[in-house]
């Protein structure tokens, strides 16, 4: 009679004891994306005049002409993406300002989606900016040693810029390159937004990355793609193990025989 | 993908228990079996609550009775042809084309839970409570995102939709803190209603809750954003109704928050609604805060009179003490809305507060007397004095029935000089057209061309402005604004600042004539502020052109409209309170001031006696030899008229201050002691002298439209001078006595327009 009463009781005592033993290691959550209010700071507030360069100048007429004149705010995400190139990675509250006059919405329109996507970056990051790949694939081919390579050697955090601002290492979600994990990308804003580059780095290993860090900082361009000598491209390592031999045709069935 | 499985997993149970009625006989067998089990589970109910519910339901299809809509759902069919017929759970109903499925279920008289609808803001469509089952769809609708077709079979209140709904709020209570002991929302507030009609009574979850930095909006609206559902009515609300687009949804996933990003604070003058339209405690209100609770309050239906809009509002007050107002659902005037000021200004009723009689003394400082000697001292003077040198000026914040027995009084001493505070010199009372607004606050909705002359609704009647707001969003009415430059919150062209302008669109020479002409229904506000011009009547002859030129009067449209400033403006001029003589204050030895703080008392020869009437010690308390304290609008019956011509009443919500009395009681009281008693001496008396004088101040939420227009006036042949329009609102949120003496209304003025 009792038993159901007494196995509901230790089941709720384990639980409330789970609980209890969770709560001091997991103090918060972590998010992957800044705050989400902006704070201002000497390089970072609404009274720093920001403008377009001449040249991008004219790359906003065009990107506004794929649009209807009365849909100008669809050239949100564009225009935000150019003016991260040619702020050096990073969009400031003017440079919102001013994308926000472009396309006429008022700001908050504008930062609803710069704080919506991660791939706009509301604080300072490096020239080049290094994203680890840390979705599942990546994660379990060693993506989290990837990162820590990359932290030890550059003496940062994530989120962190080396003090010569050239650094600065941040974590991406999956970018489609699982089966050549783990993968790297660099967004490369050294030359403004007219050289900008967003390359991927794949089957990388701790010492790569390393590697590629110092050509980099020599001003070199590493390989593209993977960096396992013995891939071509996301092909096996050590060339093809299947469809060596010219593509059969089809069988033929022969009907008749049915 | 959460809620599809917990609705696959609904309906496996309920075509389980189908199959155990279906193998049971007909006859109650199925009850002896569950009293049978009831022997091993004590309630049944509790672990399977979809097949108690499927026991309970009759299977059979009744007959249903007619149900009453809900909330004051009504259908308008526009076109008879597009009525729709819908069923909901098997009743059915007519709908016209387009309506929701929510509003469908509405019109039913089935409350759908919501938190993100709300019937004057646009459709979002994320908190997703509101879902139910619809047949033939394979997952439970968001009713409210979702168009009512022909035949749709709606059910409410399947296992499906419990289900669903009871997941989205387990959903939804996953982050929301449990602090509703300590929260200003708690017992009104949405999710806790609905989570104890709707939720489960437990959750799986496990993690901590996430928690959000609260942000600064202003001396109004306190913030908790932890406890923020995401609805986004305050986005929606600030972007669509209040038009200052600050707030936003920043940032995405479990860290999505409410915000303004770069810290602003909410430059609204409607920003207090957003308290109300937020369904948790996120916004609540800041003087309010910790104060009292909402089922301590005693609510009170009454009026506001902090402008002539005379917004419906609800006094909560416990014992002696306003606690707060909030507006009352009136479509006609206010929607559900109010400004900051009639929200916000009750704190002003707290402070400055006359409460007893007082006379000057010798030595210039106020002593407390008694009423019989401060009425024997007035009524000694008043006496010594001839008629013709005797005023009386009523202020902003009068009801009618004080200004019909101070206008009486005077009359009966011989002086005809009883005025109303705005009005002007040479007020024109005899048409009522010439100072109403004509076309009716809902109205303006209509109106496609607006032609705004020396006003600024934004400052002067910010329900009004709504208005002009919504036309404009609606039908993209234009704008024409004539005036000072001045923040307006739609689109509008800036036509000029003075006369000038007027009389080259009054000759058809501006090219906004095109526009007013081509207009259906053109409308054209005139501001109380010119009532103080000098050439005001020939303002009002060209206005009268124009109105002319582009067809604005017609029998079904009258577009020529004055916006009064004061809550006391329309009724005075009813009631005719119109000086003998223009210039009646610079030769007055007794002036009566009742309420009356923003009447010019510099020409005033200093001989003069000066009673003041009133609730505050506000501007004119200093020039007073004698003060009878009055009672303000929350603590008396009064009659009111707001700029369109409706009348409507206060209520007492709040006894009397001190020895303070009812002002027309003081003028009856006078009278007796000056040894000419008016001939009434309740309310209902002097209500039926109203109605030989103006008889549509009795007929109470009435609108009685002006019948001759403004065509019948003298011509006129005055000049018009170039002297540019002003501005008749200085400071939005100081206007009257009590607005001056409220602290949170110095705070606003402090924070919100140094932020402007």
């Amino acid at each position: 009679m009792f038993a159901p009463a007494a196995r509901l009781a230790s089941k709720r005592l384990l639980e409330i004891r789970q609980i209890f033993r969770q709560s001091p290691s997991q103090t918060s959550r972590s998010f992957s994306t800044a705050l989400n209010y902006h704070i201002d700071s000497p390089d970072n507030n609404p009274n720093t005049p920001w403008d377009f360069s001449d040249t991008n100048k004219e790359k906003v007429k065009d990107i506004l002409s794929h649009y209807p004149s009365n849909y100008k705010q669809s050239a949100v995400i564009p225009l935000l993406d150019l003016a991260q190139q040619q702020h050096g990675g990073w969009l400031t509250v003017s440079a919102m300002n001013a994308v926000a006059k472009i396309i006429e919405v008022a700001p908050i329109r504008v930062f609803e989606v710069a704080t919506f996507y991660s791939m706009f970056n509301r604080a300072k990051v490096g020239t080049y900016h290094l994203l680890v790949c840390g979705t599942t694939p990546c994660m379990i081919r060693g993506s989290r040693e990837i990162e820590d390579a990359l932290l030890k050697h550059l003496g940062v955090k994530r989120g962190e810029v080396t003090k010569d601002g050239m650094f600065s290492v941040g974590e991406m979600e999956c970018m489609g390159s699982c089966v050549n994990a783990p993968m790297i990308t660099v967004a490369d804003y050294s030359k403004g937004s007219e050289g900008y580059t967003y390359n991927y780095y794949e089957d990388v290993t701790p010492k790569r990355v390393v590697e590629i860090v110092e050509m980099l900082r020599r001003g070199e361009i590493p390989k593209v793609g993977t960096q396992n000598p013995q891939r071509i491209m996301s092909g096996p390592e050590g060339g093809n193990t299947t469809l060596l031999g010219e593509p059969k045709p089809p069988p033929c069935r022969d009907l008749d025989a049915c | 993908m959460g809620l599809g499985l917990l609705a696959l997993r609904a309906t496996r149970t309920t075509s389980a228990t189908l199959t155990r009625f279906s193998s049971s006989s007909p006859i109650s067998r199925v009850p002896t079996i569950s009293s049978f089990i009831r022997t091993i589970i004590s309630t049944p109910e509790l672990q399977k609550p979809e097949a108690s519910a499927a026991t309970q339901s009759d299977p059979l299809p009744e007959i249903h009775p007619p149900r009453t809509p809900l909330g004051g759902a009504r259908v308008h069919f526009t076109n008879p042809e597009d009525a729709i017929e819908v069923f909901v759970d098997g009743y059915p109903v007519k709908i016209p084309k387009g309506m929701t499925v929510l509003q469908a279920c509405e019109v039913a008289g089935v409350d759908i839970p919501r938190f993100c609808y709300h019937n004057r803001l646009s459709i979002a469509g994320n908190c997703r409570m509101c879902l139910v089952e619809v047949e033939k769809s394979p997952k439970p609708v968001a009713s409210c995102a979702m168009p009512a077709l022909p035949g749709m079979k709606i059910k409410t209140d399947t296992p499906i939709a419990k289900k669903a709904r009871e997941g989205v709020m387990e959903f939804l209570l996953m982050n929301h803190p449990l602090d509703c002991p300590i929260c200003d929302q708690g017992g009104e507030c949405d999710l806790q209603d609905q989570s104890m009609a709707f939720g489960s009574d437990r959750g799986r979850f496990t993690e901590m809750k996430r928690s959000v930095v609260d942000k600064n909006l202003g001396p109004l609206v306190k913030t908790v954003m932890t406890r923020c559902i995401q609805c986004t009515r305050c986005v929606r609300f600030a972007t669509e109704i209040a038009g200052t687009e600050d707030l936003g949804m920043l940032g995405r996933g479990s860290g999505e928050e409410i915000g303004t990003y770069v810290e602003k604070l909410m430059t609204s003058e409607l920003s207090g609604n957003v308290i109300d339209i937020c369904p948790v405690g996120a916004l609540t209100s800041k003087p309010f805060a910790f104060k009292a609770r909402n089922w301590e309050l005693k609510g009170t239906e009454s009026i506001d009179v902090t402008d002539a809009v005379g917004s419906n509002i609800r006094i909560d007050s416990r014992g002696p003490e306003v606690m707060r107002i909030l507006p009352r659902l009136n479509e006609d005037i206010n929607e559900e809305w109010i400004s900051d000021k009639t929200r916000f200004c009750y704190d002003g009723l707290k402070r400055q507060r006359l409460n007893d009689p007082m006379i000057r003394g010798p030595d210039g400082r106020f002593m407390s007397v008694g009423w019989r000697e401060a009425l024997a001292l007035v009524a000694e003077v008043v006496l010594k004095v001839k008629p013709k040198e005797i005023v009386g000026v009523a202020g902003k914040l009068s009801d009618a029935e004080s200004m019909m027995a101070l206008k009486d009084f005077l009359n009966k001493l011989g002086s005809n000089n009883v005025m109303c505070e705005g009005n002007g010199v040479n007020p024109q009372a005899d048409l009522r057209s010439g100072y109403l607004l004509n076309s009716t606050i809902s109205g303006l909705e209509k109106a496609d061309v607006f032609l705004l002359v020396g006003t600024q609704p934004r400052t002067e009647a910010p329900m009004v402005n709504a208005r002009i707001r919504k036309a404009v969003r609606a039908t993209q009415a234009k704008v024409g604004y004539i005036g000072p430059p001045a923040d307006i919150n739609y689109d509008h062209q800036h036509l000029g600042t003075g006369p000038e302008t007027l009389l080259e669109i009054a000759k058809g020479t501006h090219p906004f004539c095109a526009s007013l002409l081509a207009a259906k229904n053109p409308s054209i506000v005139v501001g109380a502020g010119v009532f103080e011009r000098e050439d005001k009547d020939a303002i009002f002859s060209a206005v009268e052109t124009i109105a002319k030129n582009v067809k604005a009067i017609r029998p079904n449209w009258n577009g020529l409209n004055v916006l009064l400033l004061n809550a006391a403006q329309a009724a005075s001029l009813d009631l005719g309170l119109v000086p003998e003589s223009e210039n009646c204050i610079e030769s007055a030895k007794f002036l009566y001031l009742m309420g009356a703080d923003d009447t010019e008392l510099d020409k005033l020869p200093n001989e003069a006696f000066v009673v003041y009437q009133g609730h505050h010690g506000d501007r004119s308390v200093y020039r007073a030899n004698v003060i009878l304290p009055a009672s303000a609008f929350s603590e008396k019956e009064g009659t009111y008229e707001n700029t369109e011509g409706c009348v409507q009443q206060t209520l007492p919500a709040v006894p009397t201050v001190g020895d303070a009395r009812d002002d027309w009681k003081i003028v009856r009281a006078l009278s007796e002691v000056a040894g000419t008693p008016l001939p009434y001496d309740t309310l209902g008396s002097i209500r039926a002298r109203i109605r030989t004088v103006a008889p549509n101040l009795l007929h109470v939420e009435e609108k009685e439209l002006p019948i001759f227009n403004a065509e019948l006036k003298p011509e006129v042949s005055q000049k018009m001078s170039k002297t540019p329009f002003g501005k008749a609102v200085e400071n939005f949120y100081m206007t009257d006595s009590i607005t001056r003496a409220s602290k949170i209304m110095a705070q606003c003025s402090a924070s919100l327009l140094a932020s402007k």
